[in-house]
Parts: C-alpha cells; sequence; structure tokens
C-alpha cells in the first residue's frame, strides 16, 4: 500500500513585544527565575489584565503578511486547564472569534509552489516553564515567559510530508521575521511547532485520525519526527491496527514519538468569554494604516533584486536569508557599490565572519558604508583583494575607520608600474632556476616568482600589474604591461 | 433538570476539586436546580436579539508596550506555600 502523508501544523510565535501581554512585566528572554514577574503575571487574585496595544498591532501585521481576512470585532476567552505552568489556571486566548483568519502562505515544494491554507491566528498568552526534579519530587516553575505575548498560526492539512513542513514553517518564519512581528528562534522557543499527523492511502480524500505531536525542537527534529510518525502509522494501519486520537511527545535523542499521558479529560477546557477584557474593535482606518506600513517581504525583495540588478536566484536566496542582511545589502546599493561586488563581499566575507563568530546579521556591528569604502578602494585598486579581506577583518568587529586602518599599516597597494618592474627585475635575478624552469614550459615556475614578487612589494601590490611585467620580461616583447589599474 | 452524578464527578476532576460521593449527589442537585433556571431563559423568544457577552459596553481597552519595574522576587515567593528562594515549588508535574 502506498501512504499518503498529511499534515497541519500549529506554530507559536512569541510577538516582539518590550512587555508582556497583559502586564508591564518584560519579555526579554532569560534572566533570573521569577525577576521578571508581577501579580497580574503570577496570576494573584484580584488583579486585571490589560492589552498591550503593541500586541495586537503585531498580529494584525502577521494577519496581514499571510493574507488573512482582519476579524474587526475579535473576543478573549479563557481556557481552562490546570497545569502549574498557568498560575490562573487558565489561559487567555481567542477560541470564538481569532483576530485572524482564511490565510496563506505559499511554499516552494518538491511539487513546485504551493498554496498552504492558514485557519486562523489567534492572541493568547505563554505560560511558565517547569523544571522537574524527580529526586525531589518537585517542579520548579519560573513565570518570567508566562503572559508573554503570542500568536498562535493553525494551517489547514494542506501539507505531504517531511519536506513540505519544513517549507512551510520555513516560509511562515520568513514571513514574521521580515514584518519585525517575532525572532522566530526555534532554539530560544519563540517559535514552537506542534505537527497533527494522518495517514491515508494515496489517491483517498478522507482523512485517517491524528496524532498531535510536541517536542520539536528544531526544523531537523520536525522533519525526523514526521518521517518517523508516518512510518508508524502506516505500519500500524497495515498491521491491522488502529491509530489512536492522542498527543505524542517527541524524544529527539531516540528519535521516537511517545504517547503522552492520556489527555481527553485535559482536552475538556471548558472556554468561555473572557470577563475581565473588553472586545477589540479593529477600525478599517487602523487596518489601512498597517497596510500601507507592511515592510517589503523576503520573496518580493527576490525578485527585485534578480529584475533591478540582476543577481542570480542563488544570490538572492542568500541576501533575503536574513531581514538584517538584506537591509544591508539595500544600504551598500544605495551607497554606490555594485550590486555583485556588494553581494559577493556579503555571501562571502560577511556570512563568513558571522558564522565563525556566531553571531546574527542583525547583532552585527560593522555598518554598510564602512564596507562600502573598502570594497571602493579595491574597485579603485587602492586596495588589493587580498589586503582588502584583511582590512575587513580589522575592522568587523568594532566597525573601524578603513581609511585609517589603511593608512596606519602602509596598506595602500603599488600599482606604480615602475616600482613593479624594479621588484621583478630582481625577483628574476634571484631566481635564475625559476626562470629557466618557466622557459622550459613549467607552467608552475610562474606563480612563484609572481609570489616573490609579491613579497618584494609586501603583498601590497595589484596582481594584475605584477603579471602583466613579469610576462613581458619573461616573454619579451610580448605586449606593454599594464601599469596601474 | 437533571444532572447525573458521573457528569458532577467528571467536572469535579476537571477542576481540582475532592468531592465525597455524598457531595456529589449534593452538588448534582444543587446544579440541577441552577440549570433549570437557566431553562427559563431559553423559553424566551432570542431571534433577533444581538448575543451580549459582557455589561460593560468597554472596547479597546489597551495600554502603551512600556516596561514598569517587576516586583521583588522575594516578595511574590512569599505568597507561595512553597519555593526555594528563586522558583515556585509544586509537587512534580508530569507532562
Amino acid at each position: 500500500m502506498i501512504w499518503e502523508t498529511v499534515i497541519g501544523l500549529e506554530v507559536h510565535v512569541e510577538l516582539a513585544t518590550r512587555t508582556k501581554i497583559f502586564c508591564a512585566c518584560s519579555t526579554a528572554f532569560g534572566g533570573e527565575p521569577n525577576t521578571r514577574c508581577c501579580p497580574v503575571c503570577t496570576g494573584m487574585p484580584g488583579t486585571l489584565p490589560v492589552l498591550n496595544r503593541r500586541a495586537v498591532e503585531l498580529a494584525v501585521k502577521a494577519g496581514l503578511g499571510l493574507d488573512c481576512a482582519i476579524t474587526r470585532h475579535s473576543r478573549f476567552d479563557r481556557k481552562n486547564y490546570f497545569y502549574p505552568d498557568l498560575p490562573k489556571a487558565y489561559q487567555i486566548s481567542q477560541l470564538y472569534l481569532p483576530i485572524a483568519r482564511d490565510g496563506t502562505v505559499e511554499i516552494s515544494s518538491p511539487a513546485g509552489r504551493k498554496a498552504v491554507r492558514i485557519r486562523e491566528l489567534h492572541l493568547e498568552e505563554d505560560a511558565g516553564k517547569l523544571t522537574h526534579d524527580p529526586a525531589a519530587g518537585v517542579s520548579r516553575v519560573d513565570y518570567n515567559r508566562c503572559g508573554v505575548p503570542l500568536i498562535e498560526i493553525v494551517t489547514e492539512p494542506d501539507l505531504r510530508g517531511a519536506e513540505e513542513a519544513v517549507a512551510c514553517l520555513e516560509a511562515l518564519r520568513e514571513i514574521l521575521r521580515y514584518l519585525g512581528v517575532s525572532g522566530c528562534k526555534m532554539q530560544e522557543g519563540s517559535l514552537r511547532c506542534d505537527v497533527n499527523l494522518s495517514v491515508r492511502p494515496a489517491g483517498s480524500g478522507a482523512l485517517g485520525p491524528r496524532t498531535e505531536m510536541k517536542n520539536l525542537g528544531s526544523f531537523r527534529a520536525v522533519a525526523r519526527a514526521v518521517e518517523y510518525e508516518a512510518r508508524r502509522q502506516a505500519a500500524l494501519l497495515e498491521g491491522g491496527g488502529r491509530v489512536a486520537r492522542e498527543t505524542r511527545r517527541w524524544d529527539e535523542e531516540r528519535n521516537v514519538s511517545l504517547p503522552m499521558r492520556a489527555k481527553e479529560e485535559a482536552r475538556d477546557y471548558r472556554y468561555f468569554p473572557e470577563p475581565d477584557l473588553p472586545p477589540v474593535e479593529l477600525a478599517e482606518e487602523y487596518l489601512d494604516r498597517l497596510r500601507a506600513a507592511q515592510p517589503e517581504l523576503a520573496r518580493a525583495k527576490r525578485a527585485r533584486y534578480q529584475a533591478d540588478y540582476g543577481l542570480g536566484e542563488y544570490d538572492c536566496r542568500m541576501l533575503t536569508s536574513d531581514p538584517a542582511l538584506a537591509r544591508f545589502f539595500e544600504a551598500l546599493a544605495a551607497l554606490g557599490t555594485p550590486a555583485k561586488q556588494g553581494a559577493n563581499w556579503i555571501m562571502g566575507e560577511v556570512l563568513g565572519a558571522l558564522s565563525q563568530r556566531g553571531i546574527e546579521p542583525g547583532e552585527m556591528k560593522l555598518t554598510p558604508p564602512t564596507l562600502a569604502r573598502l570594497i571602493a578602494l579595491v574597485e579603485a585598486g587602492t586596495l588589493n583583494r587580498n589586503t582588502a579581506v584583511k582590512v575587513f577583518e580589522a575592522v568587523f568587529d568594532t566597525d573601524g575607520d578603513v581609511d585609517a586602518f589603511v593608512a596606519a599599516h602602509g596598506l595602500e597597494q603599488v600599482s606604480d608600474g615602475g616600482l613593479i618592474r624594479e621588484a621583478a627585475v630582481r625577483a628574476l635575478e634571484a631566481n635564475p632556476r625559476s626562470v629557466e624552469d618557466y622557459r622550459g614550459g613549467k607552467a608552475r615556475a610562474f606563480g612563484f616568482l609572481v609570489g616573490q614578487v609579491m613579497r618584494q612589494l609586501g603583498g601590497k601590490a595589484d596582481p594584475r600589474t605584477v603579471n602583466a611585467v613579469l610576462r613581458e620580461l619573461l616573454d619579451g616583447g610580448g605586449g606593454p604591461a599594464r601599469t596601474g589599474a | 433538570m437533571d444532572v447525573a452524578p458521573e457528569q458532577v464527578a467528571r467536572l469535579a476532576r476537571l477542576c481540582r476539586l475532592e468531592l465525597s460521593p455524598e457531595e456529589v449527589r449534593e452538588v448534582a442537585a444543587e446544579l440541577g436546580r441552577m440549570l433549570g433556571r437557566m431553562d427559563a431563559l431559553d423559553r424566551l423568544d432570542t431571534a433577533g436579539v444581538e448575543p451580549m457577552y459582557r455589561v460593560s459596553p468597554e472596547v479597546n481597552v489597551l495600554r502603551e508596550d512600556e516596561a514598569a519595574p517587576s516586583w521583588a522576587r522575594e516578595e511574590l515567593l512569599a505568597a507561595a506555600p512553597a519555593a526555594d528562594g528563586g522558583a515556585y515549588l509544586t509537587p512534580q508535574a508530569v507532562e
């Protein structure tokens, strides 16, 4: 039997607000346990939640970015359950009137471009964090994360397999990061994903019973978990068994999914309208204003870079892999740096330096004017490429002054034909053996001689001039040496 | 309206309430009487009446996204039945 895997995602994303959704405590990641808490987010009786305006705005921006219909009149509901990560014993969420519905996100799948339907996007509060200590028989509770604003994005079961599930997550992350809605860092938990999965005989239109999988810590874990769970369900069905509707937990170390405690009772959340929060009414003018302010998304940028700068698809993809990187590239172009040069420096030196230091493009100190100046010096022939890379390394961490560094270290490129010719003549005299080898047809000897000339000139000579001068001297009358750049 | 003791027992479990069999019977009877009152509302013709979710007519009560100092941890933890100086302690919660 050939099985088809049917997947829908529930994606939780922490919004990039400064403060929590219902109180003025900071949302900064980390921090000593329970130091970003107050009576509201620790669920003390008698406190009242007050909704964060920015959280509403970011949720609407996300909804607009996913082509959703924005709910002009939305409300909050209480989802009741007892677990120590929620001190109120209920989570404020949206069940009946989520802030956005009926959107789409486009993904690139093995089968080409595909539109994945978004069922809804709603606002809710995050829960605290538990650390279990089986030895002491206790759980430690940290409420710093409790009350951080979340949006939950629910897709329709439109995804067919691991690649599409990951492509969908990547597409969502890209859109939300470009909108500035969230940092979407899976390793910090600001993007979390549950996978609803069922299998059915290929060609069947019916949906089989599905499982919900949690504890997926990375895109790779999502891919592995999808593959594992699809195999598990198909094997069950082929063996005449049936798939139980349950919540399962992905065990990343063992690469297996395991059933979590039976949840049919916990599922009974007894939702009811939240009495402590008035509804949210969004005026058409407010939505128009946000629509007008939506930034250009990565897909549009890629198309524009190809059209305006003639860059290839790979370059465009790399440059837009991070919004900060794309902004950096556009700033370089605006400063007059040739697009291809800018792209090459970003994809080579900049990305290399970032990955070496393990930092994100958004955390980079180097500014576009500094890199633009460096590239301009190479273009003008003042620095050769190798020296420029050294200067880059020197200024990268502090956004240092390129001209000052070049001057202080005497790095200007020697493109004076006379100087280079003198050095070349000396190199030939000092290495008669290599000259003989070269004339005898050993091409490698030429490279050695170039190296000797460069060494005499401290590595600062224009390599094109060195090549031309050496050829002229060795080959005799091979045309005039190119001097200058 | 009749409420079955099993329904009450289930509700009690969801609410983490420990009820004796006698209490379950009492609560079932009380809930039955309360729901009976609600039946009276069901007999009204509400066709064309906009549902009212809240008594207050307020909408859009929002605050700016500006941080204020959080509370001192000791003060918050002092209200907890058990704490270890940094975290609240609960009996081990199994996922």
